[in-house]
């Protein structure tokens, strides 16, 4: 038996969704991808790239700017036996798209009672930072969740990148994957042939005793710098990433809990009906609800729109300071 | 209005052009030199197009603007230092730095407002025709968009409901030939985007987007029409984005020839020679049109600067109406 090596590059966040796209492509003919400016621009945050030149506009199509009928387009094409991958520029214009996302491509397989399938991926980043103010810098996670027959997905990692789109275009529901915008040239370790990141299994990024803190997004490298500062002051800290948030991993949370008996939910969306939210729930309903030596804490972004300013924008989501400092205080008063 | 015999038209299209160009280079230069953040979109070489359609206007009519929508501040009459330290993320700002580029608005001179989503002002137009129709007041309402709004649902709804209602408003499509990297012969099966005007029953023509004399004039036509109870017009301007989309753009979708040839078609440099010729501003005029562009800039830039930054203490009592909910 020949065992193959796999082997591992250092590749941007960008460039691993790149490289899931075109294996995905050569892997199967089904699959193609459309929207705006994915073709000759190589997309708005240079996703795409040269893919149009590697496969040509059939299967690399640029449209116009019409996101209801880019989504809904995809949908029709997946009932009719492709695998369709559409990218929304920003995910604040899956607003435009939402009727084709959430009352068809949702309900379709349960609407007709399991006769149909939507097999088909949205990608779209999120998340704030740029300064592109408050149509452009949404971190709108909580709005899909909340919708009942689809999947959402939140690669926090290079490797998720790549590994987590591959498994959303393996399903053969439809799968929302929001990356984010703040990750798209950060660097990591990228396995080129396989990396399959199986939908609904949370990462434990690290290992603690005192605290553990779940985030999403970009918030989990926050988490992560914040508990390097937290260890040289004694404070050592879990950091969950549950990647999938629908479906959830909540056995990964909930051991992770129980562990550390303290729980810190950090989300850059903002608090009222975040996601969050839903964890805390979740804590609150399970086993860890007895191990719990403190509140659920939760640290979210203002209830505010993301304003332009830097300063403003700093302001309204959660620093790698704000985490210190808010672990910190749950763990030294309880 | 005669831009070119009239003097002080002229003048005044004029140093509202000039001001337009001096302003998005200052606003280029800033960026480049990162001393602005965000995002810019540009529109340089369409100065013709907010100019000859706002003097078409009076004061009490409303705009609806876009994404790139310094032109249509500027001409409608906003001031200069306050749109320049919205941009800087000052405190003075139109918005106190909330909005930025993509949200810059002068409510007070009837701007409804820059809007960061393609064709979102269209059906706002509309309701502003409809509040407009349903007060009793001889207001118009001129919406700004690009050519790629024009395949947005948003704006098929927007214009169908002005066309029904018969609704004051002018829609004023800014075809510059591409969305992003969308061009428009690709984008759509028209000839020309006026022809949508059909579909919805109402008149639509096509102009010279480079001359603010052919825009002015459809525009006026159309706002006389809006303003007696007879309902919307439908005005393709055609011109031409010099820039990059935005930052982010290395141009892959047009030719250096395509640029070049649009860049002779200068519609300020076009303006200049009309002027001259006809007899109307001597260079002398055109000079201190220029001159007076470029120092209001740069006291604008001054005054910005000047100006304390954005504060962040308020943000949560901000998002309501009426105060802290
Ligand atoms: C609903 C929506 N979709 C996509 C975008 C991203 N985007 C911003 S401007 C733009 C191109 C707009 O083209 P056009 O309407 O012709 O205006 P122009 O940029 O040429 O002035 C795109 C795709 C957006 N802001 N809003
Ligand atoms: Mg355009």
């Amino acid at each position: 038996m020949t065992s193959t090596v796999d082997t591992v590059r250092e590749l941007t966040y960008a460039e691993a969704i790149r490289e899931a796209l075109a294996q995905a492509m050569e892997a199967d003919e089904r699959v193609f991808l459309f929207g705006e400016d994915v073709g000759i621009y190589g997309g708005a945050f240079g996703v795409t790239g040269d893919l149009v030149h590697r496969f040509g506009t059939e299967r690399v199509r640029d449209t116009p700017i019409s996101e209801l009928g880019i989504v809904g387009a995809a949908v029709g094409a997946a009932l009719a036996g492709m695998r369709p991958i559409v990218e929304i520029q920003f995910s604040d214009f899956t607003a435009q798209a939402m009727d084709q996302i959430a009352n068809q491509a949702a309900k379709i397989h349960f609407m007709l009672g399991g006769a149909a399938e939507v097999p088909m991926v949205l990608r779209a980043p999120g998340g704030s930072g740029t300064g592109a103010a408050a149509q452009h810098s949404q971190s709108l996670e909580a709005w899909f969740a909340h919708v009942p027959g689809l999947k959402v997905v939140m690669p926090a990692t290079v490797a998720d990148a790549k590994g987590l789109l591959l498994a959303a275009i393996d399903d053969p529901n439809p799968v929302v994957v929001l990356e984010h915008k703040l990750l798209y040239k950060q660097s990591g370790q990228v396995p080129a042939d396989s990396g399959r990141v199986p939908l609904g299994e949370a990462a434990i990024r690290r290992e603690g005793t005192d605290l553990t803190m779940v985030a999403t997004g970009v918030m989990v490298s926050r988490a992560l710098e914040a508990a390097d500062q937290l260890a040289a002051d004694g404070i050592s800290a879990t950091v969950v990433d549950p990647r999938t948030l629908k479906p959830l991993d909540s056995g990964s949370i909930v051991d992770a809990v129980v562990a550390t008996g303290r729980a810190l939910l950090v989300q850059e969306a903002p608090r009222s009906g975040g996601f969050m939210a839903e964890v805390a729930a979740l804590i609150g309903d399970s086993p860890a609800f007895g191990y719990l030596r403190a509140p659920i804490r939760r640290l979210c972004g203002l209830d505010v729109p993301i304003p332009y300013a830097p300063q403003l924008e700093r302001a309204a989501v959660p620093q790698v300071p704000d985490i210190v400092a808010e672990a910190t205080r749950l763990v030294r008063e309880w | 209005m005669d831009l070119t015999k009239d003097a002080e038209a002229a003048q005044s299209a004029l140093r509202t052009m000039w001001t337009i160009r001096r302003f998005e280079e200052a606003v280029d230069d800033l960026f480049g030199r990162g001393l602005m953040h965000g995002t810019m979109h540009l529109s340089i070489g369409q100065e013709a197009v907010p100019t000859g359609a706002c003097l078409a206007l009076a004061d009490g009519d409303y705009i609806t603007s876009t994404h790139r929508g310094h032109g249509h501040c500027i001409a409608k009459g906003a001031k200069l230092d306050r749109m320049m330290a919205e941009l800087l993320a000052k405190e003075t700002g139109y918005c106190r730095g909330r909005g930025g580029s993509m949200h810059i608005a002068d409510v007070a001179t009837g701007n409804l407002g820059a809007n960061g989503i393609v064709a979102g002002g269209v059906p706002i137009a509309a309701g502003a025709g409809l509040a407009v129709r349903m007060r009793r007041q001889p207001h118009a309402v001129l919406s700004f968009f690009g050519d790629g709004a024009v395949n947005e649902g948003a704006w098929h709804e927007g214009v169908n409901l002005a066309a029904i209602w018969d609704l004051p408003v002018v829609f004023v499509c800014e075809n510059n030939h591409y969305g992003m990297s969308m061009a428009v012969n690709k984008a759509f099966r028209v000839e020309r985007l006026a022809e949508r005007a059909k579909a919805y029953g109402i008149p639509g023509v096509t102009v010279d987007g480079n001359d603010p004399q052919a825009v002015h004039d459809a525009v006026a036509e159309a706002v006389e029409r809006a303003r007696a109870g007879r309902g919307p017009s439908l005005i393709e301007a055609v011109t031409y984005r010099w820039k990059g989309h935005s930052k982010s753009d290395k141009n892959l979708y047009r030719s250096r020839e395509e640029i070049d040839s649009w860049r002779e078609r200068d519609p300020i440099t076009l303006f200049e020679a009309a002027v001259l010729g006809s007899g109307t501003l001597a260079e002398a005029e055109l000079e201190r049109c220029r001159d007076e562009a470029r120092d209001a800039v740069r006291d604008a830039i001054r005054t910005a600067n000047a100006a304390p930054d954005a504060a962040a203490d308020e943000l949560a009592s901000a998002v309501y109406a009426g105060g802290p909910s």
